[in-house]
């Protein structure tokens, strides 16, 4: 009896050491933006295979840029795809390359405060910018009456709300914006943050919706999932191929299904994509990935992770209003796994 | 063990080690170097905070030199940083704050310490340091839903008074450095009504007597007597307040309106130092963005050092005059 305690013991001294060397803890950090998808998938990634653990931090983009260069964390994550020069960094620094793996696709949309107008106004990519810049100035101007027949519109001045804070969703707005006005790129310029000819700023989602809810005659513009929870009015936006779109899960989706070639290292900007249905302020958001890891337990859990993240991990994104990717990205991107090494 | 100690202490030379030995066991020097190396700890880490920024802020001191300072444009996009605008708005709102902060909070503690019955000062004086606890991210959000849309309505009437100043001229979004200004006031009081409260109830009885007693009334003992006796204290709460306010974050950024501009009306938006680092230090675009922040930091350091200063200055100057 007391000798099968003790073989038993044995077992399970055993099973225990075995079971710990194949703990695998990765930690990670980057975009807010994609922090509610992502802890729903490492949490249910984590109850499938328990002795898989991934801690993420949501830093912002900059911040996983910046520790993933550093190797503070095995992988980042961020809402704009990493520069030339900050990929040559991260070579020199690492000795290895960064790989960029879309995640998901979110969207911005113009969001509106005009008192006695409750229609879904059309934006035309040539009248957003000329708003953000302060050239056009009243809501009845003809340029935003030509895409809105028979709406009547006041002749208050527009009083224009964008984002204080550095952030991946005025990358989006700025980008687009670049693509449709050649004066906007030239004067203004894309970024995370830029210097805005015009407006208010409120900081977060929530700062330039308060701002736009309790400005009369305001316009500002949101994350897409922002605006649905909110429940918020946000306007059409006419895309490449002429048609004045309402952003949905599936027209952000097509965003990004529209690309005819995407790139072999996934940095694109799809912004005013070509292709009928297209939403056209909608972006992906990336995980980096260090194409070398060293330890190999680590790097075969986040290649698996990184499988079922592509199959499984996108039908959950949906409930939380995140535009899963195209089959077509999908496919592409289950290739891409391999360089990892 | 009885032996060994003697012997010790013989071994030792005398003179002025022993001496030291003598007076370190009576505590004096025991409490002496733990006490120093508190000091020493503060100024050690206020000197680490220094040197910190100014070595992270090479990149942009090199870039832009002094014209950092007076530089009105702050472009990511094409790298150009100027930090004039935050100073203007950190100046303009925490002056606004303490202007209308000061004469509410001292009026109030002056209430609370000499007039109220004690019951009813003990009671309110616990609910304004709780006042204090508040977290700031608590007084922005309710300054964003609750106060700017009672200014929106108060606007007239202000602006009814008020409005032949070109501080309060343009058009009102609601989100201000007035509305900013508002929203401190309320965050600072606290700190000058708690403190000033203190420091009028610790006046002697004696001075009190000693006026009603010449035949004062009750008010000019108040005014001629205890306040002056308090001055000092009372200063030193509002020089609290003051740092409150340069440095208060997310209060100020959700009603301030974060427009990088130099306005004239304080109807218009505008932004702060403290603002600016707290909305772009995690999503920083590069090397030098993150620089000008940090550099932006050494700057509130030295402004907040430089009104410290001056407002000691004032305060030694009529402390002298009230002496003679």
């Amino acid at each position: 009896m007391i000798r099968r305690i003790a073989v038993l013991n044995l077992l399970l001294a055993a099973v225990v050491t075995i079971g710990a060397a194949q703990q695998v803890l990765i930690n990670a950090g980057g975009a807010t933006f994609p922090y509610p998808i992502y802890s729903k998938w490492f949490d249910e990634y984590h109850k499938k295979l328990p002795n898989i653990a991934i801690n993420y931090a949501s830093i912002g983009s900059g911040g996983g840029i910046a520790q993933v260069t550093a190797g503070t964390v095995d992988f980042g994550a961020s809402d704009g795809p990493m520069t030339d020069a900050a990929i040559k960094e991260f070579q020199a620094k690492r000795g290895s390359t960064i790989l960029h793996f879309p995640t998901v696709l979110g969207a911005d949309v113009p969001t509106y405060n005009i008192p006695g107008v409750a229609a879904s106004l059309n934006f035309t990519g040539e009248a957003l910018a000329a708003i953000f810049m302060g050239k056009i100035t009243k809501w009845n101007d003809p340029e935003i009456m030509k895409a809105n027949p028979g709406v009547k519109l006041p002749s208050n001045n527009i009083v224009v709300v964008h984002r204080s804070d550095n952030s991946g969703t005025t990358f989006i707005w700025t980008d687009y914006l670049s693509k449709v006005s050649k004066e906007w790129e030239m004067k203004v310029g894309r970024g995370t943050g830029v210097n805005w000819p015009v407006g208010l700023g409120g900081k977060g989602n929530e700062g330039v919706s308060g701002s736009v809810q309790q400005t009369a005659n305001s316009l500002g513009y949101v994350e897409l999932a922002y605006a649905i929870q909110n429940k918020m009015t946000y306007g059409k936006v006419k895309n490449a191929a002429g048609e004045f779109v309402q952003a949905s899960l599936a027209s952000v989706t097509a965003a990004a299904a529209g690309m005819k070639e995407m790139p072999e290292d996934f940095r694109v900007s799809i912004t005013n994509a070509p292709g009928k249905g297209v939403f056209p302020i909608s972006s992906f958001t990336w995980l980096l990935i260090p194409s070398k890891i060293a330890d190999p337990a680590k790097k075969k859990a986040i290649k698996e992770f990184l499988t079922w993240m592509l199959a499984d991990g996108q039908k959950l994104t949906e409930p939380l209003l995140y535009a899963p990717l195209p089959k077509a990205v999908v496919a592409q991107e289950l290739k891409a796994i391999d360089r990892i090494q | 063990m009885s032996t060994a100690a003697p012997t010790a202490f013989e071994a030792r030379p005398s003179g002025r080690a022993s001496a030291f030995w003598q007076r370190l066991r009576s505590g004096d020097d025991i409490a002496y170097v733990i006490t120093l190396t508190c000091a020493l700890t503060i100024l050690a880490v206020t000197a680490l905070l220094i040197f910190e920024l100014f070595r992270n802020s090479a990149l942009p001191r090199e870039k832009f030199g002094w014209s950092f300072l007076t530089g009105t444009t702050w472009d990511p996009v094409v790298g150009q940083y100027g930090a004039l605008p935050f100073i203007y708005g950190t100046v303009v709102t925490s002056a606004l704050a303490l202007l209308m902060g000061i004469p509410l909070g001292v009026g109030a503690a002056i209430f609370l310490a000499e007039l109220a019955p004690t019951k009813i000062s003990n009671g309110l004086t616990f609910l304004i340091e709780l006042l204090a606890a508040v977290p700031s991210v608590i007084f922005g959000l309710l300054g964003i839903f609750v106060l700017v849309p009672a200014l929106v309505t108060l606007e007239p009437a202000i602006r009814a008074v008020l409005g032949w100043t070109p501080l309060f001229s343009g058009p009102f979004y609601g989100v201000s450095m007035f509305s900013a200004g508002v929203v401190l006031t309320i965050m600072i009081i606290p700190f000058i009504i708690s403190i000033s409260r203190e420091v009028i109830l610790a006046v002697p009885t004696e001075q009190r007597e000693g006026a009603l007693a010449l035949g004062a009334t009750k008010w000019e003992t108040t005014w001629n007597v205890v306040l002056p006796f308090a001055k000092k204290g009372i200063m030193g709460s509002i020089f609290l307040a003051l740092a409150r306010s340069l440095g208060e974050t997310m209060a100020v950024t959700m009603v301030i309106g974060n427009e990088p501009k130099i306005h004239s009306s304080l109807f218009a938006p505008g932004y702060s130092i403290a603002a600016v680092i707290a909305n772009n230090f995690a999503e920083a675009s590069d090397a030098l963005e993150k620089g000008a922040l940090i550099e932006l930091g050494l700057v509130l350091f030295g402004l907040t050092i430089i009104i410290n200063g001056f407002a000691r200055v004032l305060v030694l100057s009529t402390t002298r005059k009230g002496a003679k």
